[in-house]
């Protein structure tokens, strides 16, 4: 509880006594690059993926005769579009980014960086977190979003190179029954969780006491506690929203 | 000049400083000395106000910095110029940007006008030739020089320095040493120095302040410090063999 305490006058302190918002534009696009597009790959990669092994395995599920091929297609863009995109890309994210994140304010509070800023008269915790925020939660979105096309996507090609299901049934799938409120329902969960991966981030870099060693330490809990984050947070919205 | 008056701090019911009082005079070379752990760092980050103080104020040629608004604490750290025991350069910055930086954030100069404030400052310091390289390419010393440059170039009134030549060989510490007060003088400053290096103090003290375990024990000139008579300070002073030889014992 007092950490949790400490995390809200972390995210309070922000927002006093900030800088002018022109000092915020600049270091908001370069967070952007930094966090975001050197997540591209990652992501990409990993959802392409995921999307291929979900079609591989419901196709491998249906045994039954009865139950018609389309469901792979379906099945594959529920998945990524409702869990896999949102989720998964936080977690990779969280690995990714949040880690860094950690690391780097966590050696900058190390070797006095931080203090210099503060002697400065410069609101560091706003300096340096308020842009990471604010760009996680521009950018997972957007990941997710290419998340779940690439997915979808891997599904596509895993049906045409595992030769599932004919491509026609796939794409039927994919558009059969389909609930337009799914996709802000995942870009509202991609956008919560942006927010949770940084913010834990920067308040375990912030606060890190010692040497090297702690600030490995905190990267490593960062991701921790980011993970338990998201998937109580996962839990939480999908209960709120969907129900 | 800058007066602290009473200051105490406590971490988790540990006091740190006991009821420090002291005056650090413009123009000057004001040091704080005492063996590790004594509460010399806690002092000067209190004094900048990375600490606050739990009791006694610091005053900024007459203004209670601890007691100001945010607006009026602005202004005073506009004034302020700090030296860290690391550098505390930027790392993602270059040489020229880390000194660029308080330009940035504090000052409505013209892009041309930064540059020209830069190049200045970076030839004060003998850097000219290093301002594209990034803080991890440059030695050690060089960085302290970066960090002075930085601590200056907003036309700073107040110099903090922490431990400035630690981590140094002896011929770039005396450099560092002897750039701190030529800058202090130069530019009039009220330059603080928090160090346990007694070569640093028979150089450029101007006034000394030595602690011990929280305390302000004894304070003076370096004139007077080898014949002072607190026997904590004695222990300290005669630990290091350059003052045991110019006390010729």
């Amino acid at each position: 509880m007092r950490r949790l305490g400490e995390y809200i006058l972390f995210l309070k302190k922000m927002f006093s006594n900030r800088e002018p918002l022109t000092t915020y534009v600049r270091l908001f696009f370069q967070e952007c690059i930094n966090i975001g597009i050197n997540s591209l790959f990652l992501v990409g990669f990993v959802s392409l993926f995921v999307g291929a092994v979900i079609a591989l395995q419901m196709a491998y599920n249906i045994v039954s005769p009865l139950l018609p091929k389309y469901i792979i297609g379906l099945a594959t863009r529920e998945m990524m579009i409702l869990e896999m995109a949102p989720t998964l890309s936080a977690i990779v994210f969280a690995g990714k980014v949040g880690s860094q994140i950690a690391g780097g304010i966590g050696t900058m509070r190390i070797t006095e960086q931080i203090d210099a800023l503060e002697v400065m008269g410069i609101n560091s915790a706003s300096y340096l977190v308020l842009p990471k925020i604010l760009a996680g939660m521009t950018m997972l979105p957007l990941l997710a979003i290419l998340s779940a096309a690439l997915g979808i996507w891997g599904g596509y090609l895993a049906t045409i190179f595992g030769n599932l299901s004919p491509t026609e049934d796939y794409i039927y799938g994919i558009q059969n029954t389909f609930v337009p409120f799914e996709v802000p329902f995942a870009i509202i969960k991609a956008f919560v969780f942006g927010f949770i991966v940084t913010s834990i981030s920067a308040f375990k870099g912030y606060n890190v006491k010692g040497g090297a060693l702690e600030v490995g330490k905190a990267s490593t809990d960062a991701v921790t506690a980011s993970c338990i984050a998201i998937l109580a947070a996962d839990f939480i919205l999908a209960d709120t929203l969907l129900s | 000049m800058i007066e602290i008056k009473n200051v105490g701090k406590s971490f988790q019911g540990k006091e740190v400083l006991m009821d420090i009082s002291a005056t650090f005079e413009k123009g000057k070379t004001n040091m704080i000395i005492g063996a590790s752990g004594t509460g010399k760092s806690v002092l000067l980050k209190t004094i900048v106000g990375l600490f606050s103080p739990d009791k006694g104020s610091v005053l900024y040629d007459g203004r209670d910095f601890h007691r100001s608004s945010i607006k009026e604490q602005k202004i005073i750290r506009g004034e302020i110029g700090m030296l860290f025991q690391g550098s505390a350069l930027f790392d993602s910055l270059t040489v020229a940007e880390n000194v660029r930086f308080p330009l940035n954030i504090h000052s409505d100069l013209s892009e041309s006008e930064k540059d020209d404030k830069v190049n200045f400052y970076l030839k004060r310091v003998g850097l000219e030739n290093a301002a594209h390289k990034m803080p991890s390419e440059i030695s050690g010393g060089m960085q302290k020089r970066v960090g002075i440059a930085r601590a200056i170039v907003m036309n700073s009134q107040y110099l903090f320095c922490d431990e400035p030549n630690s981590g140094l060989d002896p011929q770039t510490a005396w450099m560092i040493d002897q750039l701190i007060h030529e800058i202090t003088q130069e530019y009039n400053l009220t330059t603080v120095i928090v160090s346990h290096d007694m070569n640093s103090v028979m150089e450029i003290g101007e006034y000394i302040m030595f602690m011990y375990r929280g305390l302000k024990i004894w304070e003076g000139t370096k004139d007077e410090i080898l014949d002072a008579e607190p026997k904590e300070l004695q222990d300290f002073l005669f630990s290091n063999k350059l003052v045991r030889t110019f006390k010729g014992i």
